[in-house]
């Protein structure tokens, strides 16, 4: 007796009322609001509007409510959305050097011009669960102290002055950085648009390759020569004005790694760089991109490409977690018909093999008599 | 309603107009170039990457008010990917649908052709999870781009005389190599290899869209399509032993269905279309004739 594996389409719209069910839980909970998405889970929005690529806290918050909290979906839904979107123009380079700065630090000077600045961070916080936010105890509004006057010139600059480090050049000498979006991914890529891509890269993914760096897989001696969080001001030309106009201000976090390097044929000793540059707060993935940025850099500098973090190809195809995560989960779809093929195929194999077993040993009982 | 007045800020068929034009440009290229993958910078869709956003970007560069969609799903037109497509473009392009392979003018499909003879004018769409034949013997795209174009198909052919050395016969079946026009060796996306001879000369036209790998091929309207194979060993299809236990069709490809735990199988037709065409005109397999037991 056959029952057709049908019905799809109710079954859909089942699954689907039954997931908004249970986004929701229970009931008498109040619904999480998007301005306590912001405040309370602010790194799990940036790190949807890093990935997702698109700065927008609110539209993040949303994705994070409708995926229950699973950022990777979250990340798709923005990105899903923000592919629908024109594309006016393109921003003017955003000058990170006069930040507005809420963390700096070095870890390659003890004091350098603007000072180190700790800012709101989880280093030497001793990892206690704290009970008391069970409840909503009150907490002390934060010290502020009056903007620096000391400009905070980028570390990098500092040590460019020496030569000690190379030049902030794109080697290649392009001019315009290249689009993600508009151009076919194609290797070698560029520098330019292998950072696009870094940048909107899986946190989980670059952080693991840029740890197996340190572990001697691509290794490249890494300091951290500065991180900055702060907000920058955005800028874009409009034609028919024919200067920038400012269209507001966004928060990033940059960090330039500087590297050890002994020198190779095609450049001499000095500190190379690793750039990582993501919205809003997200210092891990900074770090982490900045690592894989530097590891990537092999063939310009002449290093054996030997380890995978060194092998663009193999990073940028695989760092996008929205492309990573569908192709893994499509194996749920049905592959009924290519594995009905397969089967043919086994029981074929399986039926020769029995065959030739049975041959042989009657031949080895024939061989005996 | 109110996704219904969300729906309306997207564009027919859900991209915009550029992005189309893009992919439309790819498709012409690769339509004049068999078998040559184009290069195209696919976008995200709202459905995930794998579950058929190249076919899908193909189909809604393609499709025009007047069209007529169908959608499938290995070979059946009600498995849950294939309802989630086809409900997609009714909603984002408000086009008629259809179920019935003859009456549809785009149909895109993963991992099957249908049985019915396609036509001059009706364009299959077949959604590709990698494009690249070459892929599982060399992963660099920068080497398998090398290796077509100087024609450099000598590890394929390897490959499949590993596997006679073996197995004593070749051991793909399906995602089985094609070479297209004597030139481009091409990878006919996972349908089963008894499909592979229905890609050759036929009426229609073959796009064949690859959203995550970035990547649009095609056959032109009759194209030479040719599985790979050897003289001594050559190609030939799966072939069933027994017909469609509801249709009694013969010479299609079969589904076969778990009854029971004790071993109990039977084979259907794994076009849904093609089985319900045939049992309307009356044919009847063994246990053809339990129609009312579907559910609708």
């Amino acid at each position: 007796m056959y029952v057709a594996v049908k019905g799809g389409e109710a079954a859909i719209d089942n699954a689907h009322r039954l997931l908004a069910d249970r986004r929701r839980g229970d009931r008498s909970v109040p619904a999480l609001t998007l301005d306590q998405i912001t405040e309370q889970f602010a790194l799990g929005v940036d790190r949807v509007m890093s990935e997702g690529s698109l700065y927008d806290r609110r539209l993040a918050a949303l994705a994070i409510k409708q995926a229950r909290g699973d950022l990777i979906e979250a990340i798709f839904l923005v990105r899903a959305y923000r592919t629908t979107l024109p594309r006016f123009g393109y921003s003017e380079p955003v000058d990170t050097g006069a930040m507005l700065i809420e963390r700096r630090i070095s870890a390659c000077f003890k004091d350098l011009p603007g000072g180190q600045l700790l800012g709101p961070t989880f280093d030497y916080t001793h990892r206690l669960l704290d009970e008391e936010l069970d409840g909503d105890p009150q907490i002390a509004i934060g010290e502020r102290r009056e903007s620096l006057t000391d400009a905070a010139a980028r570390v990098a600059d500092i040590l460019g002055g020496e030569g000690l480090v190379e030049e902030d050049v794109d080697p290649a000498g392009q001019s315009a950085p290249g689009d993600i979006n508009h151009t076919p991914s194609e290797f070698p890529m560029s520098r330019a648009m292998r950072l696009q891509s870094l940048s909107r890269g899986d946190e989980g993914f670059l952080l693991a390759l840029g740890y197996s760096t340190q572990r001697g897989y691509g290794r490249s001696h890494p300091f951290a020569g500065e991180i900055r969080i702060g907000e920058v001001e955005m800028e874009i030309i409009v034609p028919e004005l024919g200067f920038a106009v400012p269209l507001g201000r966004i928060q990033v976090t940059e960090c330039q790694m500087v590297n050890q390097f002994k020198g190779s044929a095609k450049a001499p000793p000095q500190f190379t760089r690793g750039y990582g540059l993501v919205f809003g707060q997200s210092e891990r993935k900074a770090m982490a991109m900045s690592l894989c940025d530097r590891a990537m850099r092999a063939e310009e500098l002449g290093e054996d490409v030997v380890a995978p973090p060194q092998d663009q190809e193999f990073v940028i195809s695989h760092c996008d977690n929205v492309q990573a995560t569908g192709f893994v989960e499509h194996l749920k779809l049905p592959h009924y018909v290519d594995f009905q093929a397969e089967l043919g195929l086994v029981r074929t194999m399986r039926a020769e093999y029995a065959q030739r077993e049975s041959t042989f040993q009657t031949d080895l009982q024939e061989a005996a008599e | 309603m109110n996704a219904m007045s969300r729906n309306a800020t997207y564009n027919f068929a859900y991209l915009d107009e550029q992005t189309k034009r893009m992919i439309r440009r790819a498709i012409l290229k690769a339509i004049a170039i068999p078998g040559y993958q184009v290069p195209f910078a696919s976008r995200e869709m709202p459905m995930p990457y794998g579950w058929g956003t190249g076919g899908v970007q193909v189909t809604a560069a393609i499709l025009g008010p007047d069209d007529v969609l169908k959608v499938i799903d290995q070979g059946a037109d009600d498995t849950t990917n294939a309802v989630s497509i086809r409900k997609f473009f009714e909603r984002v392009a408000g086009i008629e649908t259809t179920t019935h392979t003859a009456e549809a003018t785009i149909i895109q499909t993963r991992h099957r052709i249908p049985e019915a003879p396609l036509a001059e004018g009706q364009v299959l769409v077949y959604q590709v999870p990698i494009p690249e034949p070459l892929r599982f013997l060399e992963p660099r795209e920068t080497e398998t781009r090398k290796m077509h174009a100087l024609e450099e198909y000598g590890l394929m052919h390897v490959k499949l005389y590993e596997d006679i050395a073996k197995n004593g016969h070749i051991a793909t079946t399906y995602a089985y190599p094609v070479k297209v026009e004597g030139r481009y060796v091409m990878d006919p996306s996972p349908t089963p290899k008894f499909d592979n001879p229905k890609m050759h000369m036929s009426a229609a036209l073959q796009l064949f869209g690859a959203g995550r790998e970035k990547r649009i091929y095609a056959l032109p309207p009759h194209t030479e399509v040719v599985s790979l194979d050897f003289e001594d060993h050559p190609f030939e299809v799966q072939r069933f032993d027994r017909p469609c236990a509801l249709c009694g069709a013969e010479q299609v490809y079969l589904d076969e269905i778990v009854l029971d735990d004790r071993g109990g199988r039977m084979f259907v037709c794994s076009d849904t279309d093609h089985c319900e065409t045939r049992r309307a005109e009356g044919h009847r397999g063994e246990l053809g004739g339990e129609l009312s037991g579907e559910a609708k």
